[in-house]
């Protein structure tokens, strides 16, 4: 391909789960919408689902030039083959030059089976997306302007930026909850055209039925929480635990919790905050008892405010800390949650 | 009516527990500091192809692409109960990224010919990028069922599968051959048996017979370890790209369509900090500070 020519446009795909349009879909609309900006291209979105005209205004609102959006029962819940059918038809006919999608459980199934079938490089779980040019060695040139796709890599040790030189689109998924959503425009919807797709499944696509699901709405609402008192495997007990849950309750937030208290059945992965959890950025975060693996600071250390509590003056969550208490947290919780109810009286 | 199983399993380096000795202080990494392990979600993939075995008969055969290290995982896959393994070992794999190494496991498995299921870990550990499996189901046309935790049943040709979303379940029926990729909390492996850990002690690939003939003298040479490996089916087979019916252009470094622009290693950054003292003055400071800073309050 002439990549002189090329349009360079950027989409997203848009997840929609029981007719309401996931985070980070959002999320990604804000950048695709400052990536198709620097590169003076259009941002396309790709919508599948069942009854769904309410969320082509609100993805145009988001930011998108061009909605295609494919709308049918068999499209109604998330499967694979019915909506990788639908991408793969999408981007073959129109070669987008990138293209995005949320690393939800869903897009993480979704995308690898359309980069495959595209035969385009994809790269998981990005954290960053930026503009830059790459050195192709063996064949002697510069690549202008490509996609950066930057991601924490073994176990969140080194942070690698991959691109994709050669192949289009140029494919990433992109962590829930490290970019930033932007406010919808309610004036951009004459801007925004919307592109009805026919739907023809053959029988194959149709290989896998669903019998039934079960989704319980998010009891822990980490990502939007102002505070995050975070428990580690110092935290021993349930009793412990409560110490805890005290301590987040008084200051209006939520409890985290690290992989090894996960791991050790005291609390819920919903809670878990790294590399293997969400990602938080809240204004304060106390992270008690917590060692501070790298794949646990991976997926904290941009929080505004971090306080450490660790018997262990060692401990590597000290290094990312402003606060840092070297003690006993069956000893400093009740003292914080004393201060805390003395002040508040 | 049985079923037989095709398990991808791969050998990685132990990234759960990175300690000091690992990350030196320049922020680079000592590898040779990590053991290599199976990883563990291609454990519970093991597990879950050998229970449906048990259960409904049928031969599990366990692939592994990687360094001639990686027989290891192979013969542990043997201690635990699989029928058959088979390694996919050359240079010209080396490099691969998730496309490349899906192309090569494609062909494995359509030298290997009929199968009914395929199973694979949700992801492995070093990468976790959970793309292979996906991409493999792609390559040969079948469907794939992510994050499995259960089969539930099998018959007319149909599994129904019990998946684990992280926002809920839902339990799926789908056509046979499929892929299935099976998440940590699916099952806990069985350990190897002492009889069968005994019985495959000597498997191994060639590469790894001068090293055995040294360790056993009873065997004379490489061709008498060979000769008694082969009586007793103990050889494991080792396919090469030469062994693949493959377009060379799609495998390792040069069949990747994604190349590492850029490494950072990740350096501890030493924040701005103040200690602390765990005494109630010291914390009553601390909440009067950050009440005046709003951070609280």
């Amino acid at each position: 391909m002439n990549h002189m020519t090329e349009d360079r446009n950027v989409w997203v795909f848009i997840e929609q789960n029981e007719g309401k349009i996931v985070d980070v879909s959002l999320e990604l609309l804000a950048k695709g919408r400052e990536l198709a900006d620097r590169l003076e291209s259009q941002l396309w979105a790709v919508l599948c689902g069942h009854k769904i005209s309410k969320l082509i205004d609100q993805v145009i609102h988001h930011g998108a030039d061009h909605v295609i959006a494919a709308d049918h029962a068999e499209l109604e819940y998330y499967r694979t083959l019915p909506y990788s059918r639908i991408l793969k038809d999408a981007a073959s006919k129109y070669q987008p030059y990138i293209f995005l999608v949320g690393a939800t459980p869903n897009g993480r199934d979704l995308a690898p089976r359309v980069a495959s079938a595209l035969r385009v490089g994809l790269t998981a779980d990005c954290t960053d997306l930026q503009i830059g040019d790459y050195n192709l060695k063996k064949e002697n040139r510069v690549c202008k302007d490509l996609l950066y796709q930057i991601r924490p890599a073994f176990g969140g040790n080194i942070i690698a930026t991959i691109v994709n030189p050669s192949t289009r689109p140029q494919m990433a998924t992109v962590r829930e909850g490290v970019m930033q959503r932007n406010e919808p425009d309610l004036t951009r919807i004459r801007k925004g055209r919307v592109e009805k797709v026919k739907v023809d499944f053959e029988p194959a696509d149709l290989a896998l039925k669903i019998i039934s699901r079960e989704m319980r709405a998010p009891t822990v609402h980490l990502k939007d929480a102002p505070v995050i008192v975070a428990a580690g495997a110092g935290v021993r007990n349930a009793q412990e635990l409560h110490l805890i849950q005290e301590l987040a309750h008084l200051l209006g937030g939520e409890v985290g919790a690290s992989r090894a208290a996960v791991d050790a059945g005291l609390i819920s992965h919903d809670h878990q905050v790294g590399q293997t959890g969400m990602t938080v950025r809240p204004r304060l975060y106390i992270a008690a008892g917590i060692s501070g693996a790298i794949q646990h600071r991976a997926g904290m250390d941009k929080s505004n405010k971090i306080i450490a509590i660790n018997t262990d003056p060692a401990a590597p969550i000290f290094q990312v800390a402003q606060y840092k208490i070297v003690g006993d947290l069956t000893e400093v919780l009740p003292m914080l949650i004393k201060a805390l109810r003395e002040k508040s009286k | 009516m049985s079923y037989n199983s095709i398990v991808f399993v791969k050998q990685v380096p132990d990234t759960r527990n990175i300690s000091g000795e690992v990350m030196t202080k320049d922020g680079t990494m000592n590898r040779s500091a990590l053991p290599a392990i199976f990883n563990p979600e291609d454990l519970n993939a093991l597990e879950m192809a050998l229970q449906a075995r048990d259960q409904f008969g049928g031969k599990v055969t366990v692939i592994s692409m990687g360094p001639p290290q990686a027989a290891a995982i192979l013969r542990e896959a043997l201690f635990r109960g699989a029928d058959q393994v088979i390694l996919l070992t050359d240079r010209k794999f080396a490099g691969a990224d998730t496309q490349a190494t899906s192309y090569v496991l494609k062909c494995a498995v359509e030298k290997m010919g009929k199968f009914d299921l395929i199973f694979c870990g949700r992801q492995a550990i070093d990468g976790d990028t959970a793309q292979v499996g996906p991409q493999v189901a792609e390559k040969l046309g079948i469907p794939q069922i992510t994050y499995a935790e259960g089969i539930l049943g099998i018959e007319d040709n149909q599994v129904i599968v019990q998946r684990n979303l992280d926002s809920g379940t839902e339990i799926v029926n789908c056509a046979l051959p499929c892929l299935m990729t099976v998440v940590g909390s699916a099952n806990r492996p069985r350990p190897s048996s002492v009889r069968r850990r005994i019985e495959f002690k000597l498997s191994a690939i060639p590469a790894e017979y001068a090293a055995l003939v040294k360790a056993w003298p009873e065997f004379e040479n490489e061709q008498a370890l060979e000769k008694y490996l082969d009586e007793r089916g103990l050889k494991i087979p080792v396919w090469t790209a030469a062994d693949l019916l493959l377009d060379e252009t799609q495998i390792g470094l040069a069949g990747s369509p994604t190349q590492v622009h850029k490494i950072n290693f990740v350096v501890l950054e030493a924040a701005e900090s103040q200690d602390i003292p765990p005494t109630e003055d010291g914390i009553k400071a601390l909440i009067e500070d950050l009440i005046r800073e709003y951070v609280i309050g």
